[in-house]
């Protein structure tokens, strides 16, 4: 959306050549205001390797066992460029939520790195973290919960803007200006949350994240709770805030549709795992993994023709459970295409032309040389097998 | 639609609610058919009245502060005026509702097949309990619950959404209704299993030949099942016609903004929506004239007199809209780009 650079062809080389990921224990010592490590592209605003959140089951009366794990997020990388937007796309409980929470380290991840303008941030302390969050803020699903009721919506947004080190005497200003931004009126000051529609309480929401001014924005669901005309408004306030303060978005929503609108590149999740990576449109044109052209198919399209024509195969069951996730890739109990491998190995992430990214052994939609052409992504998970994928 | 009497008739429903602020008009003289093996939408955004309208018809708004005024001729009965006696011995057996949240409409303290079997039962004094039991495994079976014998032993938390959804269906099918009241039936659902829930809908309409209304603020869900449409805003409505007619040949300004302001996987992105402009207003306090006036880019001078609900195109005496503007004003107007949305002018009145 904004101008900057975002080569297509080399999204995936930030990370670093040489890098060893998965060691938790050797990130203690972060230094914030030293320098990006090496590898870092400078584009790079967000760099997650190998992120992993897992929940612990306990169960006992007195010692309490710990009896398994939810996989909420299974081995996730991915890098995040300045100026773009993300989409993340998935069932409910396929982690995107855990993803986006763990970033901005209100979850602790099990093991992984995340990184952010280069520094590392996977372990760092509540007052390192202090200004990082300044820079990454977070616009929630339920504009209702996520303000305080008690509150005026002077107060909710005064205080991130104090925060900033707004000067005393210019911190009404900013806040008029601001709320006039995200298209409320600056008489609405002295008003209560539940004073203002849902669409009004989110635009508080995204004024209180634009307040402190920061580089990324984590909008989980932020449209899913509105009305269909006021979805459209917030859509279209979040792609011109994007292009005045050169913001970088991370979207997550299960609307496909939604997603598609506003995002450069999409990652779809599946029980905690990546299953494919596209720039938007292509996404939509060519998906690889066959579990993208699943929720492709069967979102319907507001056509009546186009939906009479259009031939669509409906997905047998729900997701497993993620306690017990199945052995190999993770779709193949779902997937009407799956063979035995799919049953035994896990698929690398393997990266196709244009940064086009798909964990699947039997890839739609390509060709014999494109297959051939393809790599394996740093990004694969670490469990993954080393078989190519093959053409069917 | 044949010569044969429709199923369902609602003519110049009102419910209205009173409220320490005042008198809420949640329906506002609402009026449409539904025939036996059509699927009818009744679409709009929340507080335009389309809950209410599905409700009313259960009988499931009445209360000391409720005034409910018109007619609804359900297959003989007129359901506004019924006594409570008569509304029992319909809901449920030949007219049933399927809610939006299915964890709050089933009971978590009974298992599954207990609350089918009770539903069967009765309605149906002379089964008994283990001949019930087999028809809720039946049903069950019916709407693609796997295992369906041991699950009838399972509780609601038990079950996922989808699934609750399922057993919701399930019972609503147990007596076999005319007539189906579908409330957002998929919307807190994934597109994946909402994809299943419409199509067991779908399969219900071609086997029972029963009549659907489906409540929804979701035109793709529209576009995907319905026969025709009914748009409500303010509890009102705008425009009614099939589905065909709604979404190629839209007249009601409203339309068209709900029709432009969705995102669609099907077409280029461009840089804005054509949203339309302010809120809906509030149901205490409704504009003069036509309620939309206030958001709508194309208002003139006659739109604070009262539109009526009327037939703008000659042969199509069912295609219904209210809106003062001419035909051929509206085919222009409408368009934006090359698409159909809402000319996004600046808001007329914030």
């Amino acid at each position: 959306m904004s101008g900057e650079a975002e080569t297509p062809g080399a999204p995936q080389a930030a990370f670093g050549a040489g890098e060893t990921a998965e060691q938790p224990e050797a990130v203690g010592d972060v230094s914030l205001a030293g320098v990006a490590p090496s590898g870092a592209n400078g584009s790079a605003l967000m760099e997650v390797e190998h992120l992993r959140v897992l929940f612990p089951l306990k169960h006992g009366l007195i010692i309490d066992r710990t009896i398994g794990h939810v996989h909420a997020v299974d081995d996730v990388s991915f890098t995040l460029h300045a100026g773009e937007t993300l989409g993340i796309v998935g069932e409910s409980g396929c982690g995107k939520t855990t993803l986006i929470r763990t970033l901005v380290r209100l979850i602790d991840p099990t093991a992984g790195v995340i990184r952010f303008r280069g520094n590392d941030i996977t372990k760092a302390s509540r007052r390192k973290l202090e200004p990082i969050r300044r820079e990454m803020q977070m616009v929630f699903q339920d504009p209702q919960a996520s303000l305080n009721p008690r509150k005026r919506v002077n107060q909710i947004i005064r205080t991130p803007l104090r925060l900033r080190g707004v000067a005393k005497n210019r911190i009404d200003a900013e806040m008029r200006a601001l709320l006039t931004k995200v298209g409320l009126q600056a008489e609405h000051v002295n008003r209560f949350p539940h004073e203002f529609s849902g669409g009004q309480r989110q635009r508080i929401g995204i004024a209180r994240a634009l307040a402190v001014d920061p580089k990324l924005i984590l909008l989980d669901e932020p449209v899913s709770a509105l009305d269909v005309s006021i979805q459209a408004q917030v859509i279209n306030l979040l792609g011109d805030l994007q292009d005045e303060f050169h913001l970088s978005y991370i979207f997550v929503a299960h609307d496909l549709s939604v997603v598609r609108h506003v995002s450069d590149r999409i990652a779809v999740m599946y029980l905690g795992k990546l299953m494919e990576v596209s720039p938007a449109e292509e996404l939509y044109d060519k998906p690889i993994h066959p579990y993208t052209s699943a929720l492709l198919g069967a979102i319907p399209i507001p056509d009546p023709a186009e939906n009479r024509a259009r031939d669509r195969p409906l997905v047998i069951g729900e997701p497993p459970n993620p306690i017990n996730p199945p052995s190999g890739c993770r779709f193949h109990t779902r997937c009407p295409r799956a063979i035995d491998i799919c049953r035994q190995v896990e698929p690398q992430l393997t990266e196709y032309a244009g940064g086009h990214l798909a964990a699947c052994h039997l890839p739609q939609n390509v060709t014999a040389e494109e297959i051939a052409a393809a790599a394996r992504s740093d990004g694969t998970p670490l469990s993954a097998g080393t078989d190519a994928p093959r053409r069917v | 639609m044949s010569a044969t009497a429709p199923l369902l008739e609602v003519d110049d429903m009102r419910v209205s609610f009173a409220t320490e602020d005042g008198l809420v008009r949640a329906v506002d003289g609402v009026s449409f058919s539904v025939a036996a093996g059509e699927v009818v939408a009744i679409v709009g955004e929340s507080g335009s009245g389309k809950s209410v309208t599905a409700m009313t018809l259960m009988g499931l708004t009445r209360g000391p502060n409720a005034r409910i005024a018109g007619r609804a001729m359900f297959d003989g009965t007129e359901l506004l005026s019924a006594s409570e006696r008569e509304l029992q011995q319909i809901r449920g057996a030949s007219m049933a509702m399927v809610f939006q949240d299915p964890m709050s409409s089933l009971n978590p303290v009974y298992r599954i097949g207990h609350q089918i079997v009770e539903q069967i039962r009765t309605h149906d004094q002379a089964i008994s309990k283990a001949q019930a039991m087999d028809r809720a495994i039946e049903l069950m079976e019916r709407v693609g619950i796997p295992r369906a014998s041991e699950r009838l032993r399972s509780y609601p938390h038990e079950f996922s959404g989808g699934m609750r959804q399922r057993v919701m269906i399930a019972m609503a099918l147990s007596c076999s209704p005319k007539l189906l009241i579908a409330d957002e039936p998929s919307t807190a659902l994934d597109v994946t299993i909402q994809a299943q829930i419409l199509e067991e809908l779908r399969t219900l309409r071609e086997q029972t030949g029963a009549g659907i209304i489906l409540v929804t603020h979701d035109l793709a869900v529209v576009a995907d099942i319905a026969d025709r449409v009914v748009v409500m805003y303010s509890g009102r409505v705008v425009e009614q016609g099939t589905l065909d007619e709604l979404f190629y040949d839209p007249l009601h300004p409203y339309t068209w903004g709900l029709l432009g302001s969705i995102t669609r996987v099907d077409r280029d992105r461009s840089q804005r929506l054509p949203a339309i402009p302010g809120l809906p207003p509030s149901l205490l306090r409704t504009p003069e004239g036509c309620h939309f006036r206030p958001r709508c880019s194309h208002a003139f001078g006659r739109c604070t007199e009262d539109p009526a609900l009327r037939a703008a195109i000659s042969d199509r005496p069912e295609h219904l809209d209210r809106c003062w503007l001419e035909l051929e004003q509206k085919r222009r107007l409408r368009v934006v780009g090359d698409q159909i949305g809402l000319a996004s002018a600046e808001p007329v009145i914030s």
